[in-house]
C-alpha cells in the first residue's frame, strides 16, 4: 500500500501543478499560539468547513485556499502541538494523519507556523517533522514583535540550515500571506537536512520495523516503536508484533524520547547560534507580564473574572432583547399578512407549522451570536488561559482542573464543542469528569426556554437598584447549573479510580487585541451551524407536530368539535371564546393530544399538563424544540390571535379559568430544563469522545433523574 | 549528567540542600539542572524546560498555586502547579 502511495506521489510531482487532477493538500501545523488560526483564516477566509456536530468530525478543520488565479489547495488545520509525541487526544489527530502515507488525507506538504520570538521551542516540532521526511515551508510569524524585541534573524542562513523555504510574516495583518501562497503553489521537496538520528543501538529495532511495515524512513519507524499503542490504523496483531520487537530490544520509550528531545535542543541551539542574534533594547518587563499582575491579582483577578461573566450575561439578556424583538415581530407580522390574504390547510401548515417553528429558531440568533462572540474574544485576547490559571486550585477539590474551566464556560454556549474541548485535558479522570458534568452548564439551547418562561412569571422591574429582576432570575438559573455541575463532579471524583496523574503545564499566550476577523468568522460559523443543524430538526419536528396536532384518529375530532359548539350555544359564549374552545377540543383529540395524555400521569406531580407533555417529548431531541413545539401547539387553530408566543402563553387558562402558567409551574419547568439531558447531539458526542455507551447512558439517567426530582420539589413547595 | 534522578534518596545532592523551581522566591531566577520525574519531564522538556535554561518565578495564582514561570530571557511564561515545579531541580 505504501508503495502505491509513494509512486503516485512521484507521478504527481513529475506532471507538475498544471496537469493536476486533484488540488494540493496542505496541512497547517505549529505550536499553540503561533498564529496558526490567523494564518488559516487568512488563507481560506469564508471557504471553511467546520464540523461541530456529530457525524461531522471536528478534528480536522479544512478550507480551500486560492493560491494562484488557477490553482486551489485544500488546507487542513491541525490542533496546536509542541511535538509529535501526543499528550492529549487532541494532538493524536496529528500523528494519525502524518504516520500513514497511504491515508486518504495524507498531505502533499506541511506549512509549519513558527513564532519568531520563540524559535528554539518552535523548531523542536519543525525538526521532528523534517525527520519524518515531510516536505515543508516555514511560516515565520510575528516578525514585527521579534524585531521590536531586538531579535535579529539571518533568514538566508536559517533557510540553508533548515533546508526549507522560509516566509517571514505577520499573519494577523496578512503580511507575507501573498508570498507564502506563491511558495505553496509549487511542489516542494522534503528538507534534505537530517536533524537527528536514532541512537546506534536502536538501529536494529528501527530496521526491523521499517522492513515489516515498509516505512520510508528511520524516524517514522522509531515513532512506531514509541507510540504503537495509540496508532489507530494498526491491527491488534501488528501492535502485538511491535510490542514483541520493542521488548526484545529492551526499548524504553520515556528515556528514548527525553534523550531525543535534549539532543534536538542541542542541534537547534547550534543552528540558532549561527543565525539569530538578540539585542535586548528594553530591560523593562514585557507589557503582557505587567497586565498579568493586574488580571491575576490575588483579589482583583477574581473580581475581574466575575465582572466579565456578569457583563456576558447582561449582553445576552439585556442587549440581545432588541434584535430579538424585531425578529419575533417580523415573523408574526409575516404570518399575519399571509393569513389575512390566503386560506386553506396549506397556508395553515405554512404559518402554524413552518413559520412558527422557524420563528422559534431565528429569534435566538442574537443571543447565540453574542455568546460565541464573547467567548471568542476571551480566547483571542489570551485571557482564557489566565482563567484556567486562576481557577486551577479552586477546581481541584471537585476533581476538575483549571483546564476544565474552558469546557465548562464553553458549555454555556453548547455542550457539543465543549465536550470536544475537553480533549486538551491530559488526565483521563479529569477529562471524564469534565465531560460528564459539562451538559449541566446552561447551554444556549436553554436560553429560549429560560427567556420565555422567566418573562412569563418574573416582572420586568429593577431589583436592589441596579439589577433587573429578570436578569437576576436568569443568573440564578445559570448558577444552579454551575453548582450542580461542581457537585456532580465532586461526587464522581469519589467514585472514579484514577489511573494516571493529572498535570497542568500550560503556556500563557501574550496578550493581544482580538482579531475581529477571527471573531466574526467564529460567530458566523456558529450561527450558521445553529440555524442549519438545529433549524432543520426544529422545522421537521414543527411540521410533523402540526400534522399530529391538526388531525386525529377517526371521527373523534369532529365529535369533540360538535360537542364544544353545543356547549357554546347553551352557555352563550361569544364568537372568540367559542372558536378558542373549539380549537382546544380539536387539539385535545388530535394525535398529539393523545400522546400528551398518555404522558400526563407521569408528569402531573411536576405540575405539567398534556400540552407540556408533548413539548417535553419533542424537546427530548434538542431543548430548543420546546419553544417551537409550544408555539406550534398554541398556534394551531388560533387564527384570530396573531400575538407573540409570550401573549399566547399568558392567555392560557387552566380548568378553573385561572392563568395556567403560575410561578410554581414555570419554575418547575425551568428547573427541569436546567438539569434534564435533552440533547441527542450531546449524548452522541459523549459516546464518540469516551468510546463507550456507559458514559452517555449514565449522563442520561443521572440528569433526567435529577431534573425530575428537582422539578417535583419545586412544584410541590411553590404550588 | 543524567537527566533524571529517579529517586531523590540516591541522588548526589542530598534532599536537604536540593532546590527546585518551587523554592524560588518571587522574582528570583535560577538555572535548570535536571528534571526529577521522567513522566513530567517529557512534557516539561517539550515546553522548553531544558537543562541549562534560566527560569524565573514571576507570579503565583491568588491561592498560591499554580505558579507562573518565565523561561529563558523573557521568552515566554509557563504555568505549572507547585507539585510540578518541585520536579524541576535547579543548579546550586
Amino acid at each position: 500500500m505504501a508503495v502505491t502511495a509513494s509512486s503516485s506521489a512521484t507521478t504527481a510531482s513529475q506532471t507538475g501543478p498544471e496537469a493536476d487532477a486533484r488540488p494540493l493538500r496542505i496541512a497547517l501545523i505549529g505550536n499553540p499560539n503561533s498564529g496558526k488560526t490567523s494564518l488559516f483564516n487568512q488563507l481560506t477566509g469564508l471557504n471553511q468547513k467546520v464540523g461541530n456536530f456529530p457525524g461531522v468530525t471536528v478534528d480536522r478543520k479544512t478550507g480551500v485556499a486560492q493560491l494562484t488565479p488557477t490553482q486551489r489547495a485544500e488546507i487542513i488545520d491541525l490542533p496546536g502541538t509542541y511535538s509529535l509525541y501526543p499528550k492529549s487526544l487532541d494532538e493524536k489527530v496529528i500523528t494519525d494523519l502524518l504516520y500513514d502515507k497511504a491515508a486518504d488525507n495524507y498531505p502533499d506538504f506541511v506549512v509549519v507556523t513558527v513564532d519568531a520570538n520563540n524559535l528554539r521551542r518552535s523548531l523542536l516540532l519543525f525538526t521532528q517533522l523534517g525527520d519524518l521526511g515531510l516536505p515543508a515551508v516555514l511560516a515565520l510569524n510575528m516578525m514585527d514583535v521579534a524585531e521590536r524585541h531586538g531579535v535579529n534573524i539571518d533568514l538566508p542562513a536559517l533557510e540553508r540550515e533548515l533546508g526549507v523555504p522560509i516566509i517571514p510574516m505577520n499573519a494577523r495583518k496578512g503580511i507575507g500571506v501573498a508570498a507564502l501562497k506563491i511558495v505553496m503553489a509549487q511542489r516542494l521537496d522534503a528538507p534534505p537536512v537530517g536533524f537527528w538520528q536514532p541512537d546506534e543501538q536502536l538501529l536494529p529495532l528501527v530496521r526491523q520495523l521499517r522492513y515489516y511495515f515498509n516505512l520510508h524512513n528511520d524516524y517514522l519507524a522509531l515513532h512506531y516503536a514509541q507510540q504503537y499503542r495509540q496508532i489507530s490504523f494498526l491491527s491488534a496483531e501488528e501492535k502485538a508484533h511491535i510490542q514483541e520487537l520493542v521488548q526484545q530490544a529492551g526499548f524504553d520509550a520515556t528515556t528514548a524520547q527525553a534523550a531525543e528531545t535534549i539532543s534536538r535542543y542541542a542541534r537547534i541551539n547550534e543552528i540558532l547560534l549561527e543565525t539569530v542574534t538578540v539585542v535586548r533594547t528594553e530591560k523593562r518587563e514585557p507589557i503582557s507580564n505587567r497586565i498579568d499582575k493586574v488580571l491575576t491579582h490575588r483579589v482583583g483577578g477574581y473580581l475581574i473574572f466575575l465582572g466579565i461573566l456578569f457583563l456576558l450575561f447582561q449582553a445576552i439578556f439585556a442587549w440581545a432583547q432588541y434584535p430579538m424583538d424585531w425578529i419575533d415581530q417580523g415573523i408574526s407580522g409575516l404570518s399575519a399578512v399571509i393569513q389575512a390574504n390566503f386560506s386553506g390547510p396549506l397556508v395553515r401548515l405554512l404559518t402554524e407549522g413552518v413559520l412558527a417553528g422557524l420563528g422559534g429558531v431565528l429569534v435566538f440568533i442574537p443571543q447565540i451570536a453574542l455568546l460565541f462572540g464573547f467567548l471568542a474574544i476571551l480566547e483571542e485576547t489570551g485571557y482564557m488561559a489566565r482563567v484556567t490559571f486562576l481557577m486551577d486550585k479552586l477546581m481541584r477539590p471537585f476533581g476538575l482542573s483549571g483546564k476544565s474551566v474552558v469546557p465548562l464556560i464553553s458549555g454555556l454556549a453548547c455542550a457539543v464543542p465543549a465536550i470536544m474541548g475537553a480533549r486538551t485535558i491530559e488526565s483521563w479522570k479529569d477529562r471524564m469528569i469534565t465531560i460528564f458534568v459539562t451538559p449541566l452548564m446552561s447551554c444556549s439551547a436553554r436560553i429560549p426556554v429560560y427567556t420565555v418562561l422567566v418573562a412569563l412569571v418574573v416582572p420586568d422591574q429593577a431589583a436592589w437598584g441596579i439589577f433587573n429582576l429578570r436578569g437576576v432570575a436568569l443568573m440564578s438559573l445559570y448558577l444552579l447549573g454551575l453548582f450542580s455541575a461542581l457537585g456532580s463532579a465532586w461526587a464522581l471524583k469519589k467514585l472514579l479510580k484514577a489511573r494516571e496523574r493529572s498535570y497542568f503545564i500550560m503556556e500563557f499566550p501574550v496578550y493581544q487585541w482580538p482579531r475581529w476577523k477571527n471573531v466574526a468568522l467564529t460567530i458566523y460559523q456558529k450561527v450558521k451551524a445553529f440555524v442549519l443543524q438545529a433549524g432543520r430538526v426544529i422545522m421537521a419536528i414543527s411540521v410533523l407536530l402540526w400534522v399530529l396536532a391538526s388531525y386525529g384518529p377517526g371521527q373523534q375530532q369532529a365529535t369533540a368539535e360538535a360537542q364544544a359548539r353545543r356547549e357554546a350555544t347553551t352557555k352563550g359564549w361569544d364568537a372568540a371564546e367559542t372558536s378558542r374552545q373549539v380549537a382546544s377540543a380539536r387539539l385535545e383529540t388530535s394525535y398529539a393530544g393523545k400522546f400528551g395524555h398518555v404522558l400526563e400521569p407521569a408528569i402531573r406531580p411536576l405540575g405539567y399538563d398534556w400540552k407540556i407533555g408533548i413539548a417535553l417529548l419533542t424537546s427530548f431531541a434538542a431543548r430548543e424544540v420546546f419553544v417551537g413545539t409550544i408555539s406550534t401547539i398554541y398556534s394551531v387553530g388560533q387564527d384570530a390571535d396573531m400575538g407573540t408566543l409570550q401573549q399566547k402563553l399568558s392567555a392560557e387558562k387552566d380548568a378553573n379559568g385561572q392563568p395556567f402558567f403560575t410561578p410554581a409551574r414555570a419554575f418547575s419547568l425551568l428547573v427541569f430544563y436546567v438539569f434534564a439531558m435533552q440533547c441527542m447531539s450531546t449524548l452522541a458526542v459523549t459516546y464518540r469522545e469516551t468510546k463507550s455507551w456507559r458514559w452517555p447512558l449514565a449522563q442520561l439517567i443521572y440528569m433526567t433523574g435529577l431534573a425530575y426530582a428537582a422539578a417535583f420539589v419545586v412544584y410541590q413547595v411553590l404550588a | 549528567m543524567s537527566l533524571f534522578r529517579r529517586s531523590p534518596q540516591k541522588a548526589v545532592i542530598s534532599t536537604a540542600t536540593r532546590r527546585t523551581a518551587k523554592d524560588l522566591r518571587l522574582g528570583e531566577t535560577g538555572t535548570i539542572c535536571c528534571l526529577e520525574d521522567p513522566e513530567m519531564a517529557l512534557k516539561l522538556l517539550e515546553m522548553g524546560c531544558v537543562p541549562g535554561v534560566q527560569v524565573r518565578l514571576s507570579g503565583r495564582a491568588p491561592l498560591g498555586d499554580p505558579l507562573m514561570l518565565v523561561l529563558g530571557d523573557q521568552e515566554y511564561t509557563l504555568s505549572v502547579r507547585a507539585s510540578e515545579a518541585a520536579t524541576i531541580l535547579l543548579k546550586e
